[in-house]
């Protein structure tokens, strides 16, 4: 009997060792390590007059107090990860900062001391004279420049794009009906219950450098290490254990602490360790969403869609370490579903005197689904036409893929659709969300959204048939919860005719692993899911070739099945990949294992070297997976709520969800992403904001303020599927990672405003401000 | 003060938080710390029986207890506890971060409502914050669990064990 895996609601192979609380996160390794603490900047700008370190390296207990002086990469800006050519006026931080502070939680110095208490102990000893400079806050704010951020950035203005499909002046100029509209984005912060973690540890004698890292990306880590301290790549081994949630800014190069543990555990020739504390996670981890957005919409009097112009703004914090990929993929992903014949889309990317930002789950998305969807539904309004009517009319067809929307993606390339039934997903939407509620006060939203996921460049797989037959398999990528220990034995153990539970993973070591790009973008199961399909099935291409050798058959005529490799069709005549294994590696020596059968004597005789030429030892191969293009994904999310018209308190009364991954790996871990997905979108439009003041303070910064959803705000939701594979990868697969979170903002927005008859164009809502927007209309 | 059914020496440092205690001094790193101000709910174990949050406790309170971590559930080798089971068959973990705070709650839970109604399983995870699941699995775990702690099987019942775990 064959097996397949793929397509399985096959459990978890992670969860044993998580849930006798065996887990293994970074700051779970100890290990006799030196504790840390970093001391950060109170204030948003300011200039540096002083540090005094003295006191707090002369208190017992401290070992090393660190400033920007103290270090040999002092004066190093750290890189832009993405460079791009209108990224005119670039700018990254230093590891320690020494002259100028430009967001509150930017790092100043760092102590290493026997223990953790004594670290913030010394750090209150630290005296670092500030002089404070005049703070820019808002996205308006910046591009108004009434002050600047960098003394050499004009206008705050980092970046600035124009990009247009069609002709837009002219097409608005022709347009029946026109419409403008404001829309406001606020920033937003993931939040994984794990904030980020290092622990490293220095080898004099081999000359090793091993760094434990919650990060979402541990091969350019080691790449980065490498580079900074000048060691062979091959001395540096980087490893994401488990990690409590990434949701996107845990991929960054580098936050200070990833070159200050590790250059430490260096200097002192003793294992270092550092453990960031909640209230630090809220200012020193990346944050996204901050964006302003002013649009033009030209349509005719059926509703359809003729012209749109974008013009926007993103808050790009105090530094620009990421490129300007946030704006470029908000401004590709704006037309979504739609067909937009005449699209023209600017973006300026301004500093702020605020936390760096970096994609969090969704990536611009969210704001680019928030622009379209509330557009739409304010020609429905004007209009008088439903809301789903109006994106019947305007959708992209199923037979007009590949559908090139002619603006630039974040891969390099231009955005192209590569297949998708979006009709199909919006009827689907609306028949399961059924009838409306009865009772005052309920409205109902609805939201559709592409997502270009499974981007580039590629990953890679290595997967090896152990003597024993069991598998072992290896990707670069790590996982902060996505089964991909589960789904990569699927697709392997189908490949190889085994049991998943005879499939072991590793992931994010660069020990098992050491090539590939990281875990973001919803392209792990599109990249390294298709790279060990590839690799695995090199490893069963030549058992096949090993087994017809033994068995005098042809290669084509055998199957991997139940562990073994047999002849079609005649189940009695096969061997046991085992026996392949050890076939593979012809042995002068055995081992033990069954390997005697490959011993000079032992093996079959046949012509030629023991090893065939071209062929390598062992039964194993290693595959990369390098996607042409972005596979799209898509989806509707429909809703019905209820807005307590006193207390403005959000009941959501169904939630409805249909979604198009392609073909699904293992649909129980997809559900677990929707799932996921759609609480932190809710999260996002209704209870999560982080406060800044006027001074560039966030008033938040607790789990007691910043407002993440329990159980008791998270409604039950139903998911549904269609799947139109993707023709650009074997497994036809997409991604699924941040679908669930990109039109929650629009779909609550949709259903608060037709609740209370309050246009809604910021995100986030909460009950304050919606009595404020009550209370300004009447 | 007693954890998972063993006697350990009073802690020394009387300002060591409970979870710092549990996890650098006796290396019982199942217990998470996600926020150390109570909100997050990652630390909960039982003291006496009852979930509490240990980031929010003085090691040195907890003299004369007795402590249950996630790591006392069940024993190394032995079946997982019924809570444990129905979150693998569920789905309730994603990054596995905030689950042995969540188990912790539910086995309090269980204990005290052996059939909770829809909304006693709402409060009874209600003070646990979880970023991956959206909670629609962990509910469902948390009925999976009543139904497998109703079956009497004492392979179960791991060493150790506080009160309230698999009482039937």
């Amino acid at each position: 009997m064959t097996t397949r895996w793929f397509g399985k609601r096959v459990q978890r192979v992670e969860d044993d060792r998580l849930l006798r609380g065996h887990g293994r996160f970074t700051d779970d390794i100890d290990e006799g390590a030196l504790e840390s603490y970093l001391i950060r900047s109170p204030f948003a700008h300011a200039r540096i007059r002083s540090i005094d370190v003295s006191a707090a390296r002369a208190m017992p207990g401290v070992v090393a107090v660190y400033t920007a002086a103290d270090l040999p990469f002092g004066q190093t800006d750290l890189p832009i990860l993405i460079p791009h050519p209108n990224l005119t006026h670039g700018r990254t931080q230093r590891c320690l900062a020494s002259e100028v502070v430009r967001y509150v939680g930017e790092a100043v110095a760092f102590i290493v001391s026997e223990s953790r208490t004594v670290a913030e102990d010394a750090a209150e000893l630290v005296e670092v004279e500030y002089e404070q400079l005049p703070v820019v806050i808002t996205p308006e704010a910046a591009a108004r420049a009434d002050h600047l951020v960098h003394d050499d950035v004009p206008g705050n203005v980092a970046a600035e794009m124009i990009q247009e499909v069609g002709t837009v002046q002219a097409a608005l100029a022709a347009s029946p009906r026109r419409k403008r509209l404001h829309f406001r984005f606020e920033r937003g912060a993931a939040s994984p219950l794990e904030a980020r973690a290092v622990w490293a540890r220095w080898s004099t004698s081999e000359k090793k450098l091993t760094v434990y890292d919650s990060t979402q990306s541990p091969t350019s880590i080691r790449g980065g290490l490498a580079v900074l301290f000048g060691l062979p790549e091959s001395s540096v081994e980087v490893i994401a254990p488990d990690v409590g949630g990434g949701f996107g800014p845990k991929i960054m190069l580098f936050y200070s602490d990833e070159l200050l543990v590790p250059y430490a555990a260096m200097h002192l020739n003793r294992p270092v360790k550092w453990t960031e504390d909640r209230q630090e996670h809220f200012t020193a981890v990346n944050q996204e969403r901050g964006q302003v957005h002013e649009v033009e919409v030209g349509y005719d009097d059926e509703g359809k869609l003729l012209a749109l112009d974008v013009d926007f703004i993103h808050d790009a914090g105090a530094y620009t370490p990421y490129g300007i990929i946030l704006p470029i993929i908000t401004a590709a992903q704006v037309p979504g579903p739609y067909r937009v014949p005449n699209y023209r889309v600017r973006f300026r990317d301004v500093y702020t005197n605020a936390t760096p930002t970096s994609p969090y789950r969704g990536a611009g998305r969210p704001h680019a689904c928030f622009v379209m969807e509330r557009t739409l539904d304010a020609i429905a309004a004007e209009l008088r036409l439903d809301r789903a009517e109006v994106r019947r009319r305007n959708l992209i067809q199923p037979d007009q893929f590949p559908y090139v929307l002619g603006v630039a993606w974040q891969d390099g390339n231009t955005a192209i659709y590569d297949s998708g039934n979006y009709p199909a997903l919006l009827e689907k939407a609306l028949a399961n969300l059924g009838p409306r509620p009865p009772g005052d006060h309920v409205g109902m939203g609805l939201g559709m959204y592409v997502e270009g996921t499974g981007v580039g460049p590629y990953e890679g797989a290595h997967v090896q048939v152990l003597v024993s037959g069991k598998v072992v398999a290896a990707t670069g990528i790590p996982s902060q919860g996505q089964a991909h220990a589960t789904v990569w034995a699927q697709i392997v153990a189908d490949e190889l005719g085994v049991d998943v539970a005879d499939v072991q993973v590793t992931g994010g070591d660069t020990r098992r692993f050491p090539w590939g790009v990281g875990t973001f973008a919803s392209r792990g199961a599109v990249t390294a899911g298709n790279a060990m399909h590839l690799a695995a099935g090199m490893v069963a291409d030549k058992a096949r070739r090993i087994a017809a050798d033994h068995l005098e058959v042809d290669p084509v005529d055998l199957e991997l099945v139940g562990g073994q490799v047999r002849v079609k069709g005649s189940p009695d005549r096969g061997i046991p990949l085992a026996a392949v294994s050890i076939l593979a590696n012809p042995v002068r020596y055995a081992f033990g294992g069954g390997t005697e059968a490959a011993t000079q004597f032992s093996a079959k005789t046949r012509p030629g070297p023991p090893l065939h030429e071209g062929e390598q030892p062992g039964l194993e191969a290693t595959g990369y997976y390098s996607p042409p293009g972005s596979t799209w994904a898509a989806g509707c999310h429909a809703a019905y709520v209820r807005v307590d018209p006193k207390t403005f308190r959000l009941e959501i009364l169904k939630y409805v969800v249909v979604h198009d991954c392609g073909r699904v790996i293992n649909p129980m871990v997809v559900q677990g992403q929707i799932e996921g997905g759609v609480a932190q979108g809710i999260g996002g439009a209704f209870y999560e904001r982080l406060h800044y003041d006027s001074e560039g303070q966030l008033r938040n910064a607790s789990f007691m303020e910043f407002l993440m959803p329990y159980c008791t705000e998270v409604p039950a939701i139903e998911i549904d599927h269609i799947e139109t594979p993707s023709p650009l990868n074997p497994l036809g697969i997409k991604g699924a990672g941040e679908a669930g979170v990109i039109p929650v903002g629009a779909v609550i927005s949709s259903a608060v405003e037709e609740a209370l008859g309050v246009p809604i164009t910021e995100m986030p809502l909460s009950p304050l401000k919606l009595f404020e927007l009550v209370k300004t209309q009447s | 003060m007693k954890v998972n059914g063993a006697n350990h020496p009073a802690p020394v440092d009387p300002r060591r938080l409970l979870s710092d205690h549990l996890r650098h001094d006796l290396g019982l790193t199942g217990t998470h710390v996600g926020c150390e101000h109570g909100v997050c709910g990652c630390c909960t174990v039982l003291l006496d029986g009852a979930p509490v949050r240990s980031c929010l406790m003085l090691a040195v309170q907890a003299e004369g207890h007795e402590v249950t971590t996630i790591e006392g559930l069940a024993a190394d080798g032995a079946p997982l506890h019924p809570v444990q089971q129905a979150f693998h068959e569920c789905h309730a973990l994603q990054c596995g971060f905030c689950t042995p705070g969540f188990v912790m709650s539910v086995v309090g839970l269980l204990a005290q409502h052996p059939s909770p109604t829809p909304q006693q399983v709402d409060e009874g995870i209600a003070g646990n914050l979880c970023r991956c699941t959206g909670y629609a699995s962990i509910r469902r775990a948390v009925s999976r669990a009543a139904e497998l702690s109703a079956i009497p099987s004492p392979a179960l019942a791991g060493e150790g064990e506080g009160e309230g775990g698999t009482e039937q």
